[in-house]
């Protein structure tokens, strides 16, 4: 494996790197709040319906930037989350449902475009095939600095809202009866979703991205009972699997960066689910067999106070 | 002229706590709530009493706005509760959260002070000590920390009243909050109801268990999709008016009322 150093050197690793932790700590700290308002799917299903947005924002400006994607991925987002509610109000499906058919429509429609576009006039500098799985050696210095500011509008955002954000994915109802905007806030909190797929698209792919938005949430959600941690704690797991992800891909040849972030994602899963405090499987058993070890000494001491009362 | 005006304020100051007239809600097409209109005094306990499906917690969603009504007016203080949200506290059923939240029973106190907080104020060491007053009054002071998931199912119902309470409102609505409690809760629930009572403060209850209701409740308001009446308990609670309500499925009251005689 290559030096730690040395690839901090290259400074074209150096924007990669960058850019992968921004997208890590993007996707870790808005997935937080979709995972705890149970919309981890819906996140997922946005990742899928961006494709599309990606792909008619491309032809029709001919330029690949992330504020065009942006904005067709937010358009694609807009109609998705509409699709889904749509077919819940007006059809006996539940959400599942209606996610998968959404999701799989949009992905569908999204590998037709991209086909299109790669024999169409648009020739093969497009590229664009790269955001199924993400090539992360492909983000370029501006990338970076448009992921930067991307990612910092996110976290301030968060950060402001933080109570609002707090109270709806706890109790809604009370958000309501307070005079929040819920719904408004609810959009809010799905079109920062949408910034985080596309902040995220171009070094993992919209395939993977979800990962990014649920597995550092999770994780982080076995370390602690309180939100701000929580919020925190995903971010930082997911910047650690995009800085994790960058090195290991960059030490061994040919390993593709977006997947390793995703296996290094899941490694903290791993590591949350058996060591986390309480939670984590590890502290489960050992609290049990204290308790059990416990029960059996205070039962022998009540045997050997019995025998010696009777001695008596 | 000043005199008129004057008039006027007193008036609106005067105002009843809660003024509902015509108030219809409909889920898909069928009716749940048709035309109900009633004013409840200032500072009296008041028990929403029917059947399941009678609509009952439809009609306090509807009255906070939290659902859309098909027609009617809601008045609170003698205007639209949209203007008057800071004078309403309100205790949502248990199960309409997700008590695995990552929170603890001070934080979610801390939510009944959002609404004085301001969009982006942070609650103060001041909002602290009195999201802990509010716990106190619930009994609930030293489970603080504790986080939500770890307290029983009554603990949890008074976490939810000590919220309302932070809320520091004038007009309560509180949705089943004895739904399945235990026994030390329910006694900490009523003393609760009382004090607030004797604070001039009126509290609207929606109640299930029909046994407790002559010793809890001022007023009662029998509802079946239509209000069946509403008055003093004394006079509306009444073996005709119960009938009436619920139709034939009130067979266990005379047990119920013959067992606490």
């Amino acid at each position: 494996m290559k030096n730690f150093m040395s690839m901090l050197a290259d400074p074209n690793m150096q924007w990669i790197f960058f850019g992968c932790m921004l997208l890590g700590l993007s996707s870790g700290v808005i997935g937080s709040f979709s995972y705890l308002r149970k919309q981890s799917l819906v996140g997922d299903t946005l990742a899928h319906a961006a494709l599309p947005g990606i792909c008619i924002a491309f032809m029709l400006t001919g330029i690949k930037s992330i504020g065009v994607f942006l904005i067709g991925a937010g358009i694609a987002g807009v109609i998705a989350t509409f699709g889904i509610g749509f077919i819940t109000r007006h059809s006996r499906l539940k959400q599942d449902a209606a996610l998968g058919i959404v999701l799989s429509t949009f992905f569908g429609l999204g590998i037709v475009l991209l086909t299109f576009i790669q024999h169409g006039a648009y020739g093969n500098q497009a590229g664009l095939d790269k955001f199924l799985f993400g090539q992360a050696a492909a983000m370029v210095g501006s990338d970076v600095v448009t992921m930067s500011i991307i990612s910092a509008a996110l976290v301030t955002i968060c950060t402001l809202l933080f109570k609002q954000f707090k109270l709806i994915s706890f109790d809604p109802g009370f958000a309501k009866g307070l005079g929040y905007p819920v719904a408004f806030l609810e959009q809010l909190l799905m079109l920062l979703v949408v910034v985080a797929v596309v902040v995220g698209i171009q070094a993992v792919g919209v395939v993977l991205i979800a990962a990014l938005l649920i597995t550092p949430a999770v994780s982080a959600r076995y370390w602690t009972n309180r939100l701000g941690v929580m919020v925190a704690l995903s971010g930082m797991f997911g910047a650690l699997s995009g800085a994790l992800g960058t090195w290991i891909s960059s030490s061994v040849s040919n390993l593709p960066t977006g997947p390793v972030t995703v296996l290094a994602a899941t490694a903290f899963f791993l590591l949350s689910i058996l060591f986390g405090p309480q939670r984590g499987l590890v502290a489960k058993r050992l609290l049990r067999q204290r308790v059990k070890k416990r029960y059996m000494m205070e039962g022998e001491l009540r045997a050997e106070r019995m025998k010696g009362e009777t001695a008596i | 002229m000043s005199q008129t005006a004057n008039k006027e304020y007193t008036a609106s100051e005067a105002a009843a706590p809660l003024t509902i007239s015509g108030l219809s809600v409909a889920y898909q097409k069928k009716p749940v709530l048709r035309n109900v209109s009633f004013q409840v005094k200032e500072g009296e306990l008041i028990g929403i009493i029917g059947p399941n499906g009678a609509g009952k917690s439809t009609m306090m969603k509807a009255a906070l706005g939290l659902i859309p009504s098909i027609s009617g007016e809601v008045l609170v203080y003698g205007k639209s509760y949209k203007e008057q949200r800071k004078l309403i506290g309100y205790v949502p059923q248990r199960e309409s959260v997700d008590w695995d939240f990552p929170t603890n029973a001070l934080d979610v106190v801390l939510m009944g002070t959002y609404g004085r907080l301001g969009w982006f104020g942070r609650p103060r060491g001041k909002d602290k000590a009195f999201a802990l007053e509010c716990l106190e009054k619930v009994g609930m002071a030293e489970f603080a920390d504790r986080q939500i998931s770890q307290l029983s199912g009554g603990q949890q119902q008074r976490v939810f009243l000590a919220r309302a309470l932070a809320q520091n409102a004038k007009l309560y609505f509180m949705d089943e909050p004895f739904a399945g409690v235990d026994a030390a809760t329910e006694k900490a629930i009523i003393t609760l109801l009382q004090e607030l009572k004797k604070q001039g403060k009126t509290v609207i209850v929606v109640h299930h268990d029909l046994a407790t209701v002559e010793q809890y409740f001022d007023s009662v308001l029998l509802l079946n999709v239509e209000l069946q009446a509403f008055g003093p308990t004394a006079d509306t609670f009444t073996q005709e008016k119960l009938q009436r309500t619920y139709g034939g499925r009130l067979a266990f009251l005379d047990q119920g009322r013959g067992e606490r005689l």
